[in-house]
């Protein structure tokens, strides 16, 4: 009973993320502007360290949770890169 | 029981996703569209974070885990204000009823204060 109810909300919960997925990817692709792509890019990489927490669950392996980690640690640098860049760019 | 707890908080955190993914998708411009994308995106995978560690319950996911989510709770915040900042003096078009523009109004009070020699000397270092 349990288990079935863990596999069904893991099947729900992996389409409601590729969903957010696919629209985040759309608002990545429209813009309009460069740091509106900067957020989405940015949400996109948040999004998919979480589906990695939920692949993790569903394959019962605790080790891809250390890439959701790095994944974490590697979007914030991207971003305020981004943002500096952005910034300097104005000169 | 551990079972139904992180498939009530896995439900929980891809709802809190995909409603950030759609208010991405409708709101009209980039200061409402981070505020959307930051907060929502942090509390669903902070709610998939802990399903995680409630399914595994084991010391190191566990720790593994909470570290996403502490660090997701301090740098989202920070990420989503440098952006914001920098979109404002890129600049990106804001939203036509806007009510009030507090940065704006503090840059030209500033503007109205200072001398013009250092309001040209806070712009950072000049171009070569």
């Amino acid at each position: 009973m349990a288990d079935q109810i863990l596999q069904w909300s893991l099947i729900a919960t992996a389409v409601m993320m590729t969903i957010a997925i696919l629209i985040v990817t759309f608002c990545l692709l429209r813009g309009p502007t460069l740091p509106d792509r900067v957020v989405a890019l940015d949400l996109i990489g948040t999004l998919t360290a979480g589906a990695i927490g939920v692949y993790a669950i569903s394959q019962n392996e605790p080790v891809y949770i250390l890439v959701s980690v790095m994944l974490a640690v590697v979007l914030f640098v991207g971003t305020v890169a981004f943002a500096y860049y952005l910034e300097k760019g104005l000169e | 029981m551990t079972q139904i707890v992180a498939s009530v908080l896995m439900l929980f955190g891809a709802v809190f996703s995909l409603l950030g993914a759609v208010g991405m998708l409708r709101m009209p411009d980039l200061l409402t569209r981070l505020q959307a994308a930051t907060k929502t995106g942090t509390l669903g995978v902070g709610f998939v974070m802990l399903g995680v560690a409630v399914h595994f319950h084991d010391l190191g996911v566990v720790a593994n885990s909470l570290l996403v989510v502490a660090f997701l709770f301090l740098t989202a915040p920070i990420a989503a204000h440098v952006i914001a900042r920098a979109a404002y003096f890129v600049p990106v078009p804001l939203w036509k009823h806007m009510a009030l523009d507090e940065l704006k109004q503090a840059i030209d009070a500033r503007a109205a204060d200072a001398p013009p020699n250092t309001t040209k000397a806070e712009g950072g270092t000049p171009p070569e």
